[in-house]
């Protein structure tokens, strides 16, 4: 049984007092509205605004919002930077997704392997975790980044790689309560393999601390993509993505504001909003409150 | 106390090698890897590359290479720069003051604000103060740094004239007011995400020490409110605070990077940039080891001060 289906009955899930207490939460429903906003944006705006994310105008540059169909102006090559924006939005948020369920799938594994193991083999994991907790993110980021190409894939798994052992922590911690549980015995006297309960039984209980984790996992996914390629190592151009379109701005700081304000709006706005999630679902979920 | 810290010290010591194995796979994933410095080299043939690859034993097996590489870092021999052949510690150490006088007083304004805040929200426990510093800390939390820093210098340097949009001195002028001057908005910009994050523990941890038996006698012996809050409450709150600042070495400095971009600021997070775009690489693992080395240290010594302090860790 899983944490979710525990609370929720065989039919009417929606009157369970998980989703109760989710939609009670208003910051949460505030996130969920934003981000559902958002991807409606990103998926349908480019095809509903005038003009391609690509096209080039170059006597239409620097031109500032709600100049003629540019709503959010233009850009230094004169391209339209909501077209633009919701181009952006597609890399961001599909970067920070797949950064989010690679970083919670090797999170999960090693915590669960190192909580139910323990003994050698789980102070191994653990004190790997610490070992990447001691860098900077941004450095062990940027220093990757560097060495291998940055395509789109290739920054979702840099990002997953250094942003995965937080769940990790979460899990461990979880698993290595829920190990000495009278389930987990009987699955033991009843022959189960390791692989088995770990997977099977002890897993799906700890389902809860992961959702909230990994919701908060995505948070932190936008925000060090934008950081990596604001500095020019994450996503390259043409492709735009949040952090990219904010990579130049800087220069234009005095003439052209729209173009630093505009991406990195979108980007606390996601970021708020997945935060807000999270918190929604760590007091739906009934999920210690030990972090921030 | 000898027991206590002979433990921690070997903790911080097997930390050190997992982090130094770390730091040499991503030393092997650049680009030519240790080669990297003559393959730049337009006079160097494969052949020469060879035989540099047969003289420096890159031949050899992985591990053996480890084993030479962490020794040379033991003895403090970090490799020289590509760019102009400077130690690499001796370039690292010009850097490191910038950094840290950038990461202390934006550390002292996280901690003055993020505590009052913490202690204000806790003792007005629901109000609209409490609710505001919440919601404030989520989003502050939201808010990349390096666009709360091109928002910042929009404002008060672009429209307002007030403040500097970058550099840490003006050329010709080095008076220390100069200086204070250049540090206020790139340090109040790196503080911003640590406020956040002290006034919420600070608030927890407030709230703990609020229901201890110890505020209870205090109350009852009659002091005011006040002293029972700034003397008794305050003084335990602290005490995890310490392990927090440790803790958060890692993301402060990752914020310093940035700030220092953005504000042209001459510290080890604008050295990392620059070295990664003359592919420096002897410097960015300098820096990569150096700065986790500094946050295992910071650690360490906040594990250590805190052990000082409170009597029940050493002994328990």
């Amino acid at each position: 049984m899983t944490a979710l289906a525990a609370n929720a009955g065989p039919s009417r899930w929606w009157r369970s007092r998980t989703v109760r207490r989710f939609t009670s939460h208003h910051l949460a429903l505030l996130g969920v509205a934003m981000i559902t906003l958002l991807t409606l944006a990103c998926v349908f705006g480019p095809h509903l605004l005038p003009y391609d994310s690509l096209y080039i105008d170059l006597r239409a540059r620097f031109s500032p919002p709600l100049t003629g169909d540019h709503y959010l102006g233009t850009d230094p090559l004169g391209r339209d930077v909501a077209a633009r924006l919701f181009m952006a939005g597609r890399t961001s948020l599909l970067v920070a997704f797949f950064a989010m369920l690679l970083s919670t799938l090797i999170g999960t594994l090693v915590g669960v392997i190192a909580g139910y193991r323990g003994g050698w083999i789980g102070a191994a994991l653990m004190r790997t975790v610490d070992g990447f907790l001691s860098f900077p993110s941004i450095f062990l980021l940027l220093a990757l980044a560097a060495a291998l190409k940055p395509s789109p894939a290739m920054v979702t798994v840099i990002v997953a790689v250094t942003s995965w052992m937080e769940v990790a922590r979460i899990v461990e911690a979880e698993v290595r309560s829920l190990r000495e549980r009278e389930f987990v015995l009987a699955g033991r006297m009843l022959g189960l393999s390791g692989a088995h309960i770990m997977f099977r039984e002890i897993l799906p209980n700890a389902m809860g601390p992961i959702i909230v984790a990994a919701t908060l996992t995505v948070a932190h996914a936008i925000l060090l993509e934008a950081y990596i390629s604001f500095l020019g190592y994450g996503i390259q151009p043409p492709l735009p993505s949040w952090g990219n379109m904010l990579e130049g701005a800087q220069q234009y700081l005095d003439s052209a504001p729209w173009l630093a304000i505009i991406p990195g709006a979108a980007i606390t706005i996601a970021v708020t909003s997945f935060n807000f999630i999270g918190d929604g679902l760590r007091d739906a979920l009934d999920v210690r409150d030990d972090r921030v | 106390m000898r027991g206590f810290l002979l433990n921690r010290l070997s903790q911080s010591l097997i930390l050190l090698l997992i982090v130094s194995v770390i730091g040499f796979l991503v030393l092997n994933l650049l680009p030519g890897g240790p080669l990297a410095q003559f393959g730049l080299d337009p006079g160097m043939t494969q052949d020469d590359l060879d035989r540099l690859k047969e003289q420096l034993g890159l031949n050899r097996p992985l591990l053996m290479q480890y084993f030479d590489w962490a020794w040379r870092l033991l003895q403090g021999d970090w490799g020289h720069s590509f760019r102009d052949g400077t130690p690499v510690l001796a370039v690292i150490g010009r850097h490191v003051p910038a950094t840290l006088l950038l990461m202390g007083t934006s550390t002292a304004i996280a901690i003055a604000i993020g505590t009052w805040i913490g202690i204000r929200g806790a003792t007005h426990r629901y109000s609209l103060f409490d609710h505001m510093a919440t919601i404030g800390a989520m989003v502050a939390l939201s808010i990349p740094t390096f666009w709360f820093g091109l928002v910042g210098i929009y404002i008060f340097s672009l429209q307002l004239g007030w403040l500097p949009a970058g550099n840490m001195y003006t050329i010709g002028d080095g008076s220390v007011l100069n200086y204070l001057h250049h540090l206020i908005l790139p340090s109040i910009v790196l503080s911003l995400v640590h406020v956040a994050i002290w006034s919420r523990y600070m608030r927890t941890a407030t709230l703990d020490a609020i229901s201890q038996d110890f505020v209870k006698t205090a109350r009852a012996k009659g002091l005011s409110e006040r002293r029972v809050i700034m003397k008794h409450v305050v003084g335990n709150a602290l005490l995890p605070m310490i392990t927090l600042a440790g803790v958060q070495l890692p993301s402060i400095l990752t914020g310093a990077l940035v700030t220092e971009t953005v504000f042209t600021w001459p510290g080890m997070g604008r050295l990392f940039l620059d070295s990664l775009g003359y592919s420096d690489y002897p410097v960015v693992m300098g820096l990569l080891m150096f700065s986790a080395i500094l946050v295992i240290l910071g650690n360490l010594i906040a594990d250590i001060a805190v052990a000082i302090v409170d009597p029940r860790i050493r002994l328990g």
